[in-house]
């Protein structure tokens, strides 16, 4: 009971991180309109040179990172909550609970390796 | 997430839209629910994509021609809407976690007033805040392009 607390706790924060995050990434992508200081090419924010803009910046490579854990987080422990209350049996509960845990380390480590290598790619260019 | 106790979920997920006299709030837990099932579903798809970038431009640039066109901008656009209500729905849950806009505990004396009676402008204040958002997307969307 006082795990689940804290894990909730936690999905609050995340929750609180990722609208910060994702609302600054909102707006770069879908409000490059009116946001257009982070698309240095002009154009659009999914043109590739104001990716690699993007990708080379310290600052987007440490928030992407952050924002991928936060997201996972959030998003699979809701996910869980939504399983876990339509009442499966304990063992399945925990199978349920485990495999969430590894699709969530394993997209997590995969987002990581993309984001660092980007930014070690758009460096050396 | 606290365990149930003597109450097993009958009603499942079809207690999300029915099976009570549900009010606005009502909906609203279950519009909570299914933008976050489906923003969950689109992030997943989203590292996978994006992920391409590391591979350098050509790379980018062909995962980019595969997810354009008019069905993927609207997609794209649902995805946004879908943001827009479970951002600002979340900021109002967070508030009614930590006590906040749910008024004061009071006497239950008749005619009787309950948290939902206090929450209901938030309730307004967030769709109308998600219209807003939605609206100025929508327009960044389809229009300012």
């Amino acid at each position: 009971m006082i795990r689940d607390q804290k894990l909730w706790t936690w999905h609050l924060a995340a929750g609180m991180l990722i609208l910060l995050l994702l609302g600054l990434h909102m707006a770069i992508m879908h409000l490059d309109s009116l946001v257009g200081i982070f698309n240095p090419a002009g154009g659009h924010a999914i043109d590739w040179e104001n990716v690699a803009a993007r990708s080379q910046s310290l600052f987007f490579m440490v928030t992407y990172v952050l924002m991928l854990g936060a997201a996972l987080f959030h998003g699979l422990y809701g996910l869980r909550n939504i399983l876990f209350e339509l009442g499966p049996p304990s063992p399945l509960r925990q199978s349920l609970g485990w495999a969430l845990i590894l699709v969530g380390l394993g997209l997590f480590v995969f987002g990581t390796w993309a984001a660092w290598a980007s930014y070690q790619n758009t460096l050396s260019v | 997430m606290l365990e149930a106790k003597g109450h097993p979920n009958r009603l499942g997920i079809f207690g999300w839209f029915g099976g009570g006299r549900w009010g606005p709030d009502r909906y609203l837990y279950s519009l909570h629910r299914l933008t976050g099932l489906g923003l969950l579903t689109y992030f997943v798809l989203h590292i996978v994509l994006t992920s391409s970038r590391a591979l350098g431009q050509s790379a980018w640039q062909e995962s980019m021609a595969r997810v354009s066109g008019p069905i993927f901008v609207g997609g794209e656009f649902l995805v946004f809407m879908a943001f827009a209500f479970h951002a600002i729905n979340g900021v109002r849950l967070v508030f009614a976690e930590l006590g906040l806009g749910v008024g004061k505990p009071i006497e239950p004396v008749y005619p009787y007033k309950t948290v939902l009676d206090v929450q209901r402008p938030w309730v307004v204040t967030v769709l109308l805040l998600t219209g807003l958002l939605v609206l100025v997307g929508a327009l960044d969307f389809f229009v300012w392009q």
